[in-house]
């Protein structure tokens, strides 16, 4: 897709927060995910010129890190972590359940171009394991059943909402802005805590 | 019996907890007004007074660290905050920044000024797209109320924060990758000397400290060092927050003096889940050595888990019961580190790779017994050879494991295979499946 004139004026925003332009090679990144959905040559191109740096510098950068994918995901991308609480506790269980579902292997995406699938390492979120990321949002506590509906829902267009997150799904792209650090005013929506993460200042409190 | 101490986590039960409105109405931003009526010199001693040691690992002295940046020398200073949050079982950082990202920016305020910083980062995993927009949000709101910005607080202060986004690396967690990550180039470890206290970001003096460091300095401003100092051990000072996950009946986080017992802690959270027994659990996230419940009174301080063979790390509390096939458990930690390799040094690059293969063959019950012995010597050519900390962590499951489990590994290879049915270890298993 083009990038338009305001796309420019917003990249031109993010470089100025840091006190050298480089710095903001990878915001930029992930505002071209934001726009192209991944990051396609086009997009490496015009980071490359805004930043005053050759394309290889900025694929260098772009090929390190796993977020920045090299081809289209869906509009919803699934990531299940595989790391080895989340495994064991039965996330291998429904990356696997996934997979068969969906028919597509790791890093595939659906025909419908709706869902992308992933096996992701720890997110920093064990005690609600296992856990299921959908584009960068927390689905704790997840079952092969509540992850295939997750899924299926996705394909249909009505997501359910993450467990401590927005009160809908966003879309990948929409996701990839705040990524970038754009603000898309959500930031008061969802829970502030869910209940592992309340346990001790309950039991502190006397009321478990 | 040690009983609970909420200091950060004391709030989280509000709704609101994590606005500035839900913050300022327990006193939010006091401290940082209280710090800059101060020395900066005065902010650090009372840090350094309190006994805070960095919660991102390695636990080293916070106010020590800051001292360490040279002053009147006329360069641009740094704070960084290391939000990368990504040892496996860590999950202590996310859920403060999610309840109360602002604990966070009067840390941030109180910091930069001890060590005459005009400009501070925070460094934010890239996954946790809700934590980006709730930190993102706090600190435009931070800015709107004239903590941040020109002349902060009317004090003639500046500071600038800006909010970084990773992009799935785990080796940015490593303090000088993250520095070449923020600097826009591929996160991979600096030689040191010089540390980042002389040379860090742009190659200006720079503290970076993890999210619960900087966190815990309001509280010690508004309450004193002493208050701080009274809590935990005698070289292990504070509340710190303890994160319980797996085979738990109740997992979930838990703030606590340091030195509290693992013992303690199960029995907050209902216990090992019902009808099955502890088998191995790790004290401080994935890099650290495994422990069994030879441990469960083991001190959970710095000084008590490193005599007991293994370190404190993040608190990250991964329990697992005897469903649980050791084996099966340090292979996917071995495939994690071979995956995080940023490839920078061959020790970590190549031994990564053999210690797969090598524990691939035994979870197949296609090794044999002198593969164990052959992971062990890998194992002792990586560590202390490596560039940076990941591959010696790399190192800490498998010696662990065969340290406490070698029957184990020999069962897979009598076996010829696996011996473990991998559903019984999964949550959904029926109760008592697999129980003994
Ligand atoms: C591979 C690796 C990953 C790390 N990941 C993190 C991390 O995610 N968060 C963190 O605070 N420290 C992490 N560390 C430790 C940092 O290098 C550094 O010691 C720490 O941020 C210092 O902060 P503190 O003194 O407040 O603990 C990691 C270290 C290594 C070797
Ligand atoms: S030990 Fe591993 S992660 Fe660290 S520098 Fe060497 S290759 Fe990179
Ligand atoms: S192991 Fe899955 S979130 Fe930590």
């Amino acid at each position: 897709m083009a990038f338009t004139n305001s796309d420019l004026e917003t990249m031109d925003s993010i470089i100025k927060r840091y006190p050298r332009s480089r710095s903001a090679i990878m915001p930029l990144l992930h505002f071209v995910q934001s726009i192209d959905g991944f990051v396609t040559p086009e997009g490496i191109e015009l980071v490359a010129k805004r930043l005053d740096l050759a394309t290889a510098e900025v694929s260098a950068v772009a090929t390190f890190y796993t977020q920045y994918k090299r081809k289209p995901v869906g509009e919803y991308h699934v990531g299940v972590c595989t790391n080895t609480l989340c495994a064991v506790m039965g996330g291998d269980a429904i990356f696997a359940a996934l997979k068969e579902h969906l028919d597509i292997e790791n890093d595939g995406v659906t025909d419908d171009g709706k869902v992308s699938l992933e096996h992701i390492e720890c997110n920093a979120a064990c005690d609600y394991a296992p856990v299921v990321m959908a584009n960068w949002e927390f689905y704790d506590n997840q079952t092969v059943q509540s992850a295939k509906d997750l899924v299926d829902a996705a394909r249909a267009g009505n997501p359910p909402a993450p467990t401590r997150g927005p009160d809908s799904l966003p879309t990948w792209k929409a996701n990839s802005a705040v990524l970038a650090g754009l603000n898309d005013g959500r930031a008061n929506e969802g829970v502030q805590a869910g209940a592992p993460s309340l346990l001790g200042l309950e039991i502190a409190k006397g009321r478990k | 019996m040690t009983l609970l101490t909420p200091v950060l986590s004391a709030h989280w039960d509000e709704k609101d907890s994590f606005t500035m409105a839900g913050y300022k109405r327990h006193g939010g931003y006091e401290a940082a007004v209280k710090a800059l009526a101060m020395e900066p010199d005065a902010v650090i001693q009372l840090v350094k007074d309190s006994g805070l040691r960095g919660r991102g690992g390695a636990g080293f002295p916070t106010g020590m660290k800051w001292g360490f940046i040279p002053q009147g020398d006329n360069k641009d200073h740094y704070l960084v905050v290391n939000a990368d949050e990504s040892e496996p079982g860590t999950c202590k950082d996310m859920p403060l920044l999610l309840a109360n990202p602002h604990v966070l920016i009067e840390g941030v305020i109180i910091a930069s000024y001890a060590i005459r910083a005009k400009e501070a980062f925070i460094y934010v995993r890239g996954e946790v797209t809700h934590i980006v927009r709730r930190l993102n949000q706090a600190i435009e709101d931070a800015y709107k109320a004239g903590y941040l910005g020109k002349n902060i607080f009317g004090t003639g202060v500046d500071l600038e924060l800006v909010l970084h986004v990773g992009a799935g690396a785990y080796i940015c967690g490593e303090e000088t990758a993250l520095l070449d990550s923020l600097e826009g180039f591929r996160g991979q470890p600096r030689l040191r000397p010089p540390f980042p206290a002389i040379a860090g970001l742009y190659a200006r003096p720079t503290v970076v400290n993890n999210v619960e460091s900087i966190a815990s300095v309001p509280s010690i401003i508004s309450n004193g060092a002493q208050w701080f100092a009274e809590m935990g051990t005698e070289k292990s000072k504070g509340m710190t927050l303890y994160s319980l996950s797996g085979h738990v009946t109740n997992p979930g986080q838990f703030e606590a003096p340091l030195g509290i017992t693992l013992r303690e802690l199960l029995e907050m959270a209902g216990g090992v889940r019902f009808g099955h027994q502890l088998k191995f659990w790790t004290p401080g996230g994935s890099s650290t050595p495994i422990f069994t419940d030879e441990h469960l009174d083991t001190p959970l301080d710095y000084e008590g888990v490193a005599a007991a063979g293994s370190m404190l790390g993040t608190k990250a509390l991964q329990i697992f019961d005897e469903t649980t096939c050791v084996v099966r458990a340090v292979l996917r930690w071995s495939e994690f580190y071979k995956h995080e390799s940023c490839g920078k040094c061959t020790p970590c690059r190549e031994g990564t790779w053999w210690l797969v293969q090598l524990m691939r063959d035994l979870e197949n019950g296609k090794g044999s017994a002198a593969d164990l012995d052959k992971l062990l010597d890998l194992c002792d050519n990586i560590m202390g050879r490596a560039f940076c900390a990941l591959g010696d962590g790399a190192t800490s499951p498998i010696t662990s494991s065969i340290k406490y489990f070698r029957d184990e590994y020999i069962a897979h290879i009598t076996n010829g295979g696996c011996p473990f049915d991998p559903h019984a270890s999964t949550l959904f298993a029926s109760q008592g499946v697999g129980a003994k």
